[in-house]
């Protein structure tokens, strides 16, 4: 991701003469071996039990002391699978979804963080879709808690899941047209009206980025 | 991808397609039921019902007394507001996420800031103080929240004494919270890098005194309901739900802990500074609705157990700071009371104004610009009442959180009302939601 | 008896009351039908979110009794109740419904929007919240807070007892319905109101 300027409400007009200032955030690459703490026993355990490792898991991150594995959609309930069975994880956190829409390719990313009760030890995984084909096979005959995480990513990001029993909007009104927390929907506020003047609602303020 | 529901069907309008909001046209639903030659009743048990915790609806597919089948409906409370913190600056974000799970505004705030923090990196330089507050604060929550768990999960199943009982501690409580926060509920005190302000003076002995007043107090629901026959034979067996429902459902909290296993956040993945604290993981192994009752009250005293312990470590941390010392950072007012209320204490406005440029740019900054932080991403679980409470916040570097998305307990457990109430009574279920003890407002955020 | 059309509380008289003296029929039920009114009134359970805590704090014995005004049966069923406290923050999903319990209540009705969500929108102006409970069913009493104490509550429950206590029956309440709505069409919209600076 990288933005322009420092001042400004996102999208128009920067009013602040700064738009030099170019910040680029680093997208990271795959970290390397070793991990450190448990992280190397989880990432061998899989290769071991999961032979086609390198072909499903596309990166390892290790940042912040937290584990994350990018893993490609066509696998992802393959790897959840030996994931529960074979390396305990037998909780899945929910799904949370990202959308990163300067990321071609890989707008919507959807994580589900993974806990072991044996083990005490947390991962996640994560997984990429493009916009135009937002489509993620569904983990509910994994981990059946995620029937209702899912269905929220579905309506809030509008990634759909596919093999999932149900999949409706559950927090927004069932005849809701969007996905509101995609970046590309406003927050939808209103004006505040004082005597003689409006305050814009925040997503319209001038304000730093 | 999806088969017609009938109990949300659609019709196709000019407008696009349109479901009906009130649950469906009773007829054709009537019509599809009645095709099944079985006696058959659809109740709603709508978004306003004195019985369930909150806007909750429920659909009920009735043969007589038995409930075959039972869906949850959620969203009446949805509020946006991880989409709202996308607008605000980080330290903004801690009054935004007090208000997801009300009952228990400490913890949504302390997940908050723990993940803001280890954004930074600030985790280890947070002070001892500051975590110790914290950790009183939040056990002070726990209290409240059991309170009010029990208190109305009592009404929904007709006692109506222990409610009175359990607000009145819960009044207890919030007086000690407006005395340290400034406010009863939803108070945004819990700030990145540590609290908002110290204790006043006077306040461990206040403290001590109500914990002892608490401890006295807790006598009457116990004596109240526990061993009380009618209670019993109303919770146990009731709300029946494994460890391996438990776990491939995603619960955690009370209802985990009722099946027998002893998961506790605090112990297992210890936060805050939870190691240096003596109290014990309450479990049952009836998993049932009478097991997790136990449970809330026992975890009461573990929490006036921890309190203590906290309120000796304050007084012997006297005078430490409260906030971390990095001043690009850490938020500038220093709080005072003053002739209208409180706020910017005279002494830091002189400082500002009058002798250090550096304050006055740190203050200015931060409370405008808010404070940057690195990119990436993390996941931060703390043990909430009612469960394992996730903050999983993205950054970009900026100055306003990039994703911000809570993983609440209530809405993983809150999936467990089919599994507990099939096969069971209508009056059953109320008592299967009340002892999971859902908070609409952290369900649907 | 026939001379001033004014009674001594200086309210118009029009038919039967010119015929009774000093208008001493239909001035005294109004204040007793406000008094009935007023202390009894039974609350519609509505609570949402935050406030609703707050409301059962009020409505539970503990610290802040509500029992001594007559309250403290909060009723499930709307047809049964009075007053409705929307205690919390409404969203769009739960609006139609809110109306819906509205107008299962009988008149006479009142409805206290409690907490700054109920009453603006408060801290959610987004898509989400609808902004300001008055888009959705007319309001008497707005208490902001967020949430608002419990005697902030009980405030604005006595401010409503004695609206409730002035209101006017039969001909007079047509007229200050009339005054009213004259009022609110000529009155400056906010944003004209300049204040100091203009």
């Amino acid at each position: 991701m990288s933005e322009q300027g420092m001042f400004g409400a996102p999208g128009t007009g920067d009013t602040s003469g700064y738009g030099g200032l170019v910040r680029t955030a680093a997208s990271t690459g795959s970290s390397e071996r070793p991990y450190g703490g448990y992280f190397d026993e989880v990432a061998d355990d899989l290769e071991r039990a999961y032979p086609m490792f390198s072909e499903a898991i596309e990166r390892v991150v290790v940042d912040r002391g937290e584990l994350t594995l990018h893993v490609k959609r066509e696998k992802l309930v393959e790897v959840s699978k030996i994931l529960r069975d074979s390396l305990k994880f037998e909780m899945c956190m929910g799904v949370s979804g990202v959308n990163y829409p300067t990321d071609s390719g890989r707008e919507l990313h959807a994580l589900y963080p993974l806990l072991s009760l044996t083990n005490n030890r947390r991962i996640r995984l994560e997984v990429s879709v493009p916009d135009a084909d937002a489509h993620i096979p569904s983990v509910v005959e994994v981990w059946a808690g995620n029937n209702w995480h899912e269905r929220e990513t579905f309506d809030m990001f509008g990634i759909i899941f596919d093999g999932h029993p149900g999949l409706t909007r559950i927090l927004m009104p069932d005849d809701w047209q969007g996905h509101p927390q995609r970046k590309d929907y406003a927050l939808g506020g209103i004006p505040v009206e004082y005597k003689g003047a409006t305050t814009p609602p925040p997503d319209e303020r001038r304000s730093y980025k | 991808m999806t088969t017609f529901d009938p109990y949300a069907p659609s019709r196709d309008t000019t407008e696009g397609t349109v479901y009906s909001v009130t649950g469906g046209d009773w007829d054709s639903l009537v019509q599809e039921i009645g095709s099944t030659k079985e006696e058959r009743v659809v109740v709603n048990m709508g978004p306003q019902h004195p019985s369930t915790h909150g806007v909750l609806r429920l659909v009920l597919e009735l043969e007589g007394e038995t409930v075959t089948e039972a869906r949850a409906g959620i969203g009446y409370l949805h509020t946006g507001i991880e989409k709202n913190m996308e607008y605000r600056s980080w330290t903004q974000g801690t009054t935004f996420v007090t208000r997801m799970d009300y009952l228990a505004p400490l913890f949504n705030e302390t997940a908050y800031c723990l993940a803001v923090e280890k954004l930074l990196g600030i985790t280890q330089d947070v002070p001892e103080r500051a975590s110790v507050i914290r950790v009183m604060m939040m056990e002070l929550n726990r209290i409240s929240s059991h309170m009010v768990a029990l208190g109305t999960g009592a009404l929904e199943l007709g006692a109506i004494s222990p409610m009175f009982f359990a607000f009145r501690e819960r009044e207890i409580v919030l007086d000690i919270f407006e005395m340290i926060s400034g406010l009863r509920m939803n108070m945004a005190y819990v700030r990145p890098g540590g609290v908002a302000q110290d204790l006043p003076a006077g306040a461990i002995a206040k403290i001590r005194d109500a914990v002892k007043l608490m401890r006295k107090n807790f006598k009457d629901n116990t004596t109240l309901l526990v061993g009380n026959s009618i209670w019993m034979k109303r919770t146990q067996g009731i709300g029946y739900l494994d460890l391996a429902g438990c776990t491939t459902l995603g619960i955690t909290g009370p209802v985990l802990r009722s099946t027998g296993l002893p998961w506790d956040l605090r112990k297992m993945q210890p936060y805050c500074g939870y190691e240096n604290y003596n109290f014990d993981v309450i479990t049952a192994d009836t998993c049932d609705v009478y097991g997790r009752f136990l449970i809330r009250m026992n975890e009461l005293e573990q929490s006036l157990r921890i309190v203590e312990q906290a309120l000796d470590k304050l007084e012997k941390l006297e005078g430490a700071p409260v906030m971390v010392a990095d001043k690009k950072i850490a938020w500038p007012a220093q709080l005072a009371m003053g002739g209208d209320g409180l706020g910017n204490s005279l002494n830091h406005i002189r400082e500002i104004m009058g002798t250090s440029m550096e304050s006055l740019i740190h203050h200015f900054k931060l409370v405008t610009e808010g404070f940057h932080v690195p990119a990436g991403q993390v996941y931060v679980a703390i043990e909430s009442p009612r469960g394992e409470l996730g903050a999983h916040v993205a950054s970009d570097g900026g100055t306003k959180p990039y994703r911000m998305h809570f993983r609440e307990p209530s809405f993983n457990n809150l999936q467990a009302t089919s599994a507990m109430s099939e096969g069971g009574m209508v009056a059953d279920i109320i008592g299967a939601v009340a002892s999971i003890d859902p908070v609409m407002g952290g369900v649907d955020r | 008896m026939c001379g001033d059309a004014v009674d001594w509380n200086g309210i118009k008289k029009m038919g039967l009351e010119e015929k009774i003296p000093s208008g001493f029929v239909l001035t005294t039920v109004e204040k007793l039908a406000g008094y009935m009114r007023k202390n009894s009134l039974w609350p519609a359970t509505f609570g949402l979110a935050c406030c609703a805590i707050e409301m059962m704090a009020v409505g539970s014995a503990a610290k802040y009794d509500i029992s001594r005004f007559g309250m403290e049966v909060f009723r499930a069923s709307p047809r049964q109740a009075d007053l409705m406290i929307v205690a919390g923050r409404v969203s769009n999903k739960m609006a139609p419904v809110l109306r819906q319990i509205y107008d299962q209540m009988a008149a006479p009705k009142w409805v206290i929007a409690m907490g700054a969500c109920a009453s603006s929108g408060g801290m959610f102006n987004n898509y989400a919240i609808v902004q300001g409970v008055d888009h959705v069913v007319p309001v008497d009493i707005y208490l902001p807070g967020c949430p608002p104490r419990p005697e902030m509550l009980l405030d604005a429950i006595l401010k409503l007892h004695s609206k409730i206590y002035d209101e006017k029956l039969g001909s007079n309440r047509a007229e200050i319905i009339k005054e009213v709505e004259l009022a609110a069409m000529n009155a400056t919209p906010t944003i004209e109101m300049k204040g100091l600076l203009a």
